[in-house]
């Protein structure tokens, strides 16, 4: 810790120029949260590295003093998985942003993990390509963090996730190795478990990433509906009528009401839900399944729908949709966003099952959700100036997950388990499956520097390999951490 | 009695108080001229689970197989004591078609699973071209066929697995939900993996409903430079086919170029595809499996952009080593097989290949004694990081030893 304080800042300044080390106390605050800002910590120092050379040089340095590093992208991420070390280095890639390489020919570009989501399709949206996955921060958010996260999106229910667009990456080992992954080299899919795995198998420096060809045809339904249910149910019919639309959300009552509040989004009056399908693909494919998605939301009781089939009528029937998180602002004093999956069927009882705990705990919740893949994105609201409030949304929003997990589901869809879900990482997993998952951490990073403490609910040791334990490690002794 | 019949005699004693059926390993059970001392049948996780710890008691080689049609592909294995068959690991997949997930078990075949999906309009969108492949198999050695273009391969289909550690450790990682980011991806780890990390118990799948229609439409192309540019129009043109693929018989014929349009209004879409060349018939799906029994297969992985100059070094090369290759495959993800007769020149081949690509080139199958005098599956990326995935995951080195990348 001395010598982190003392000799390290310095070294990181041999290698990166001073400009690029910060150890100003008031500047390093500016790096202390991600998105899920209740989770706070002051970096010990902050690099601004510009190439995957120089990340290397700051990874052997932090290998050399035995100090642990975190890397961060535009820190938008919603479960702390950047949250700094006060005993170690912050990685920040913000200067690493440049377009490497676009090749439409084979329909990929080669990016720096600066380079936000949005660039990338931006940099190909006039010769008729894009690059699908579109988390809801995609115009801030860095593509070095969707590798971390394996970020989704509203669209990821037909496209996919990150990790069905990454070609190929070049990382840098936590040992300081610059190594290429890629996933059309012989031999174990690396790049695959790479992806996803919240910087703790190491920091992304570049990226190849897979270019979509732009549809052809894109059209937008909003149905709105007396209740969830309803709509609940014309969701399930799409489904069984053989059509992957390329989103299907849904928003609640509560949630339609911030919007409202928030951005006047001006959704039809009454509406207890509603419901965005957005259809993509060849014209005629997407005139046929418009025809079908139109007639079963009527079925199924919607009392009012509209359509867009350009821009602008587009942007405002999402208006409401992509402002939902913050627009509770406008209700609530404070709010806890939540994320959770359950498998789609189980929509209707586990929303009856949110019903209940919100009646139970007197915490309103507003339901934001991906209904097509079962995404729950329940908003916990309260009043941090009530006592007794926060701790009891805390409840509410721990309980919300363990109903995912009992109806078959996941404690996270897309934000990632980082600081904020590794406690409760045991119970969807058994031990035996941790530990497994543990083996592949210390395959990657044997001494645990790559951003610990995240993932993972008990901080672990990496045995030697293969071999005898050389008597006890003193965190061991000490009951401070399991040797593995 | 020798040390060797010794422990071989205490290994049969453990395996026997399992309880899990054995039998001895017959002269239909050998894996590239070796006979496995034993051939264990599990019939559920946790059995495969005993059979390991078994095995692991004993420093007994274990090498996982399905419905054995791939069994002759990668080099052969170092040691095979046992022989883990999932034959029996066959239960009724859990089909949830409301939420378009299936979980099936190792020993599954692909055309069951396809049979019991199809009655609720779904499928896995995963061509499979073995008849008898499991789904343990299918996933060990990530089988994809043309339609790997639209919805990616086995790994992107996946979303959920059980493996066995050689150990014995039973292991799941992801769910039974398609969106789901808490822990690593072991799914990921373990497809393609042959058989080198451990069992692979079972796997869940999403899935896709079955297309409204499908229709297939085919071109022929004079030289590999047209049939290049084919792919290229196929691939961008915004019918948005599901397959882009191509044949090529034997370098003295002209190629052919197909493409598969799914989904509503398939065939007026594919009408609409019509005028970018000259129809031709449709070549069989899987031509380079054909024959492929006393032959070699091999895999070329190249930018589909470089594509014309891949089939020109292919057939520049084959001429040289006094070979006549059929080539074949998804030509827009740049995913290509070529079979080829085993030959002496199989070797020459392959070099050659090899140093003028942009690319990989994997032997995926070929006589044993060809495969032996070559690297089947050539230069990786990353190789130290898989070496230290493989120690970590299985230190003995006794999950199919050998057949992977680097002797892993």
């Amino acid at each position: 810790m001395t010598e982190m304080a003392d000799v390290l800042p310095g070294r990181l300044a041999g290698v990166l120029g001073a400009d690029a080390v910060i150890t100003d106390p008031v500047r390093l605050r500016t790096y202390e949260c991600d998105g899920l800002t209740y989770h706070r910590a002051t970096p010990g120092v902050v690099v601004l590295p510009e190439t995957a050379e120089q990340v290397a040089a700051v990874v052997r340095l932090c290998n050399e003093y035995g100090v642990p590093f975190v890397a961060r992208g535009a820190g938008t991420g919603l479960s702390g998985g950047a949250l700094p070390r006060t005993d170690g280095v912050l990685l920040v890639t913000s200067r690493m942003r440049r377009i490497v390489e676009i090749d439409l020919p084979n329909r990929r570009a080669v990016v720096e993990p600066g380079v936000t989501n949005l660039a990338i399709t931006e940099a190909v949206r006039d010769q008729g390509y894009y690059y699908a996955p579109d988390p809801s921060s995609q115009q801030v958010c860095s593509i070095g963090g969707n590798v971390a996260e394996n970020s989704g999106g509203a669209h990821c229910l037909k496209y996919g996730f990150t990790v069905n667009h990454v070609e190929a990456l070049e990382i840098v080992t936590p040992d300081g190795d610059i190594v290429t992954l890629d996933t059309r080299d012989p031999g174990y899919d690396l790049a695959g478990a790479f992806v996803g795995s919240e910087g703790t198998l190491g920091v992304t420096t570049k990226i190849t990433v897979r270019l979509s060809r732009t549809p052809e045809s894109v059209i937008t339904l909003l149905a709105a509906f007396r209740d969830v249910e309803t709509g609940g149910l014309a969701v399930s019919r799409i489904i069984a009528e053989g059509i992957v639309p390329a989103a299907i959300e849904m928003m609640d009552a509560l949630a339609i009401e911030a919007a409202e509040a928030a951005v006047r989004c001006g959704y039809p009056q009454g509406a207890a839900a509603v419901l965005i399908v957005e259809l993509d693909g060849p014209a005629a494919e997407v005139a046929g399944q418009f025809a079908a998605v139109t007639r079963i939301c009527e079925e199924s009781g919607s009392f009012e729908l509209r359509t867009a089939d350009g821009p602008e009528e587009r942007a405002a029937i999402w208006k409401g949709r992509k402002s939902a998180f913050a627009a509770v602002g406008r209700i609530s004093p404070a709010y806890i966003v939540q994320d959770g999956v359950v498998p789609r069927t189980a929509l209707p009882r586990v929303l009856a099952g949110i019903d209940r705990l919100s009646a139970e705990h007197g915490i309103r919740v507003a339901n934001v959700f991906h209904a097509g893949d079962g995404n729950l994105h329940p908003l916990v609201l309260f009043d941090d100036a009530e006592p007794g409030a926060g701790e009891r949304a805390e409840l509410v929003s721990a309980r919300i997950l363990d109903l995912c997990v009992e109806n078959g589901g996941s404690i996270t869809g897309e934000h990632g388990v980082g600081v904020d879900k590794a406690r409760y990482m045991p119970r969807m997993f058994s031990k035996d499956d941790l530990d497994t998952m543990q083996l592949v951490r210390c395959a990657f990073d044997p001494r645990g520097l790559s951003n610990p403490g995240k993932v993972f609910p008990t901080p672990r040791l990496c045995g030697e390999v293969p071999g005898v334990r050389k008597g006890v490690h003193p965190l061991v002794a000490s009951g401070k951490a399991e040797q593995f | 009695m020798s040390g060797a019949q010794e422990s071989r005699r205490e290994a049969a004693a453990s395996l026997e108080k399992i309880g899990v059926t054995i039998r001895d390993g017959g002269p239909g059970d050998e894996v590239a001229g070796l006979r496995p001392s034993w051939v264990a049948l599990p019939e559920s996780t946790d059995e495969i689970a005993a059979v390991l710890r078994a095995a692991a008691g004993h420093d007994l080689a274990v090498l996982p197989v399905g419905g054995g049609t791939k069994l002759h592909w990668g080099p052969p294995p170092e040691r095979c004591d046992l022989l883990l068959d999932t034959c029996c690991l066959a239960a009724a997949p859990d089909h949830a078609a409301g939420d378009l997930v299936v979980r099936a078990q190792a020993g599954v075949t692909m055309e069951a699973l396809a049979g019991l999906l199809a009655r609720s309009g779904q499928e896995l969108a995963l061509d499979v071209p073995m008849a008898g492949a499991t789904v343990g198999g299918t996933l060990a050695t990530a089988t994809a066929g043309p339609r790997r273009f639209r919805y990616g391969t086995a790994r992107d289909l996946l979303i959920g697995i059980t493996v066995v550690l050689a150990d014995g450790t039973v292991a799941r990682s992801g769910g039974r939900v398609v969106k789901n980011v808490a822990g690593y991806d072991l799914g990921k780890l373990f497809t393609g993996s042959y058989g080198t990390l451990g069992v692979i118990a079972e796997a869940t799948f999403r899935l896709h409903p079955l297309p409204a229609q499908r229709r297939w439409i085919a071109f022929t192309a004079p030289d590999p430079h047209a049939a290049r540019a084919l792919v290229a129009a196929l691939a961008a043109a915004q019918a948005e086919p599901s397959a882009v693929e191509l044949d090529w018989p034997d370098p003295g014929a002209p190629l052919t170029v197909s493409a598969l349009i799914e989904g509503t209004a398939a065939d007026r879409r594919a009408a609409a595809l019509l005028p970018l060349g000259e129809a031709a018939a449709l070549p069989p799906e899987y031509p380079e499996y054909e024959d492929d029994a006393d032959g070699a297969l091999l895999e070329l992985r190249v930018p589909p952009a470089s594509l014309a100059t891949a089939l020109l070094t292919v057939r520049d090369a084959a001429e040289r080593a006094g070979l006549s290759p059929r080539v074949s495959g998804a030509a827009a993800s740049g995913v290509l097989r070529i079979a080829l007769p085993a030959h002496e020149g199989l070797s020459g081949f392959v070099s050659a290949v090899r140093a003028a690509i942009d690319g990989r080139l994997i032997v995926v199958a070929a006589p044993e004694p060809l495969m032996r005098r070559l690297d089947p599956w050539g230069e990786t990326g990353a190789l130290t990081l898989m070496r230290r995935v493989k120690e970590r995951l299985d230190p003995g080195r006794r999950m199919s030893p050998g057949r992977f990348v680097g002797g892993i």
